[in-house]
């Protein structure tokens, strides 16, 4: 008896530990199983330059086909185009604090300036850690400055309009959709995530005032919902059981499920993807359903913070990538969007010149 | 005698770290034939794992052994007599939330605020879990099952009233953050920038300290310890098993409600992006390593912390994803089982041989000296 149900303990713990510590690997069709246990630094290996440029990614890193890929994509521009030498280091689902500020830590000891962290987790870290290394140049994709005290001089703050292109892609939404419903899958409910649905909401009604925009959320606060897709998949079956026939995804690496339901409720169903041109990464038989993608330039960022540093001018204090600065967009690769191109165009000049403000709350 | 005890006792210890050596050495083969299928080099991981962890590294792994620690020895209490609370990881982030709500509001002043953060964040931890006990007992729930919702329905309710009534933050939410002077300053070995020990890693110490004597040292602990090993001789000998269920789930569910608080008062301030999830699950891996025992488990802490730690920066010095290191974690809970079943075999099959030599010997003198008999 005893050993029986050590045995079934044993057996809970391993199922356990794999959804509880995987999380990371779910979700993203990585391709080739290298990629999950050697994290591609590839193009950090033959990398050379006198700027040596620190990548810390969130959880998931490489591969995930949104968020880090995108931070990656401006990376490997640097490289390319400004000749500097880099490492990356990857967050894991779960990880103690001091294990994000260690991670800094190694890099500004390395000689690594600038250091971007990706993503709003390593607010507080690099608020801890900026002040032991005034001579390196921070900057926190989607971060804030936490204690509010007198600002840190060597962090910028990287943040996007992200309601901006929800607008545009809501728009597109709103005047492709048949049923006069469309749908928004949420990876978290959280205020991030719900400043996409208010720019969505907002685009669809602008077109579109009789359309219905039917709101979901995989989780409430569980970081997983970014990397769900099986909660992904269920979300979006429900809104076209409600009979959405456009659906709008800010899930991360969840998209992939929602891109599922679509494609297997069939033809005349669209997705729209978010942070990359998801397009481009989807499987073939999605590809006809993907409608176009929110684009959210962590490469321009990356990019622009990297280029700063080696001009001698680095990036500080606050900067919003929006329409304006080519922050946020919309895709158009499959050409699904050819015929509404215009009028998306009208409404993005609008944003633009200001005469239309767009929420960044629901 | 007194040298054939000793001997006896040492023999007993080592056989204690015999299993959880050979468990190691496995997870460590395991972990790299995986690193050498994807194209990495051993050599490199090992290098890592096994450098001398520097001045902050240290004070990480000193930390997270105690939040690790507090984790297992919750889920230990269950474990003893067989109920398996899969719940910690519920039952601390609600313990949490409510005690960073509680002390945030600072109703009590200074270092009172974090005496009564503390025994809020025991009772929520309790009751939370103690749900799972009486449904059990009640309604005969599998706690498995039970604790496992209890899960969901606790991270999920925490979720909803931060983002519902948390203070915005960033792009985020957070309780309101603790006064400084409800807060400790912890004790710095080194340079300040490489961190504090945490004060409350004193609860590590007195929770296992005091769980260790109320499991072997009172009758409570011996009623629980004996409905562990054999539940109807328990109840034969008038043990109230139904009374012991719920007392042993809320005990755990206290202890649990303890985990994150050493964290709270040191570093965090408030609950909110810097909270630490995933300890719950661990603490279970870290219990069934160290065998239910304190000991063991403070064991078991140390190694797990020391991985998470010195795996940490893996990729940025080799390019190996730190993730490789929950495979070796993985592994030795699962190699652990194993190998002290195979010690415990071998060691019973060594002691019968040694007892049947031994009788063979008498038998074969006595037949002598029957022979001598039937001689003379």
């Amino acid at each position: 008896m005893r050993r029986t149900s050590k045995i079934a303990a044993v057996g809970l713990v391993v199922a356990l530990a794999l959804t509880g510590c995987g999380r990371s690997d779910t979700g993203t069709s990585k391709p080739g199983s290298g990629t999950s246990a050697a994290a591609d630094n590839t193009i950090c290996k033959d990398a050379k330059g006198d700027t040596k440029v620190g990548l810390a990614f969130d959880v998931g890193g490489v591969g995930d086909q949104s968020f880090n890929d995108s931070a990656y994509a401006g990376l490997k521009k640097a490289v390319s185009e400004l000749g500097v030498a880099c490492t990356t280091g990857e967050a894991t689902d779960g990880e103690a604090e001091s294990a994000r500020e260690d991670r800094l830590r190694t890099m500004a000891d390395a000689g690594m300036n600038p250091i971007v962290a990706v993503g709003f987790a390593y607010s507080e870290a690099v608020d801890k850690v900026s002040g032991d290394y005034p001579d390196v140049n921070f900057a926190v994709i989607d971060g804030f400055d936490p204690t509010g005290d007198a600002a840190n001089d060597n962090v910028a703050y990287l943040g996007f309009a992200e309601n901006e292109g929800s607008f545009l892609v809501g728009a597109a939404a709103g005047l492709k959709t048949k049923t006069n419903k469309v749908g928004f899958v949420g990876g978290v409910h959280m205020d991030l995530i719900k400043k996409f649905e208010a720019g969505f909401t907002q685009g669809v009604k602008a077109v579109n005032p009789k359309a219905k925009v039917l709101v979901g959320y995989i989780q409430e606060s569980d970081l997983k919902g970014f990397g769900d897709p099986d909660g992904g998949k269920q979300v979006a079956n429900g809104q076209l059981d409600r009979g959405a026939d456009v659906i709008y995804h800010a899930a991360g690496g969840s998209g992939a499920g929602v891109f599922a339901a679509v494609t297997e409720a069939g033809k005349g169903q669209w997705a729209i993807g978010v942070d990359s041109d998801q397009y481009l990464t989807a499987p073939d038989d999605q590809k006809a359903h993907i409608l176009t993608s929110m684009l959210k330039r962590v490469d321009v960022a990356t990019f622009d913070m990297i280029k700063s540093v080696v001009d001698g001018a680095p990036l500080k204090s606050y900067s919003t990538f929006d329409l304006k600065a080519d922050g946020v967009g919309y895709s158009t690769s499959g050409g699904f969007v050819d015929d509404i191109k215009a009028q998306l165009d009208q409404w993005a000049e609008k944003i633009k010149a200001g005469t239309i403000k767009v929420k960044t709350k629901p | 005698m007194n040298n054939m005890a000793a001997a006896a006792w040492s023999r007993k210890i080592g056989q204690a770290l015999l299993a959880p050596l050979i468990a190691l050495l496995v997870a460590m083969v395991v972990t790299s034939l995986v690193i050498m299928l994807a194209g990495a080099s051993v050599g490199d991981f090992l290098s890592v794992l096994l450098r001398a962890p520097s001045n902050r590294n240290w004070v990480n792994i000193a930390n997270q052994s105690v939040l690790l620690f507090l984790s297992a020895l919750a889920a230990s209490i269950g474990f003893r007599m067989n109920l398996f609370n899969i719940g910690v990881e519920g039952q601390y982030t609600l313990a949490s939330y409510v005690a960073a709500l509680v002390a945030g509001l600072a109703i009590f002043p200074g270092k009172l605020n974090i005496l009564v953060a503390i025994v809020i964040a025991m009772v929520v931890g309790g009751i939370w879990a103690g749900i799972a006990g009486v449904l059990k007992v009640t309604r005969g729930v599998s706690e498995v099952i039970s604790t496992i919702m209890l899960n969901a329905i606790a991270i999920t309710m925490v979720g909803y009233l931060l983002n519902t009534y948390g203070q915005q933050y960033g792009q985020g939410r957070r309780t309101k953050p603790l006064s400084a002077d409800s807060m400790f300053v912890g004790w710095v070995p080194f340079d300040a920038r490489d961190g504090a020990i945490w004060t409350l890693g004193l609860l590590a110490v007195l929770a296992g300290v005091g769980i260790s004597f109320l499991i072997n040292r009172t009758r409570f602990g011996f009623d629980l310890r004996a409905t562990g090993m054999n539940e109807a001789a328990a109840v034969a000998s008038g043990v109230k098993v139904k009374q012991m269920v719920v007392i042993s789930m809320v005990l755990s569910g206290a202890i649990a409600g303890l985990i994150w608080l050493p964290a709270l008062f040191n570093g965090a301030a408030y609950y909110g992006p810097p909270f630490q999830r995933g300890l719950g699950f661990a603490g279970i891996a870290v219990a069934l390593l160290g065998r239910n025992r304190p000991i063991g488990i403070a064991f078991g802490a140390v190694l797990f912390a020391w991985l998470n730690e010195q795996a940490n920066p893996l990729g940025l010095l080799v390019g190996i994803s730190p993730s490789v290191v929950q495979i070796t974690q993985g592994v030795v809970v699962l190699a652990v089982v194993v190998a002290y079943e195979v010690v415990r075999r071998w060691a019973t099959a060594r002691e019968q041989k040694a007892l049947r030599a031994t009788l063979d010997k008498a038998a074969a003198a006595s037949t002598d000296n029957d022979a001598k008999a039937v001689a003379s």
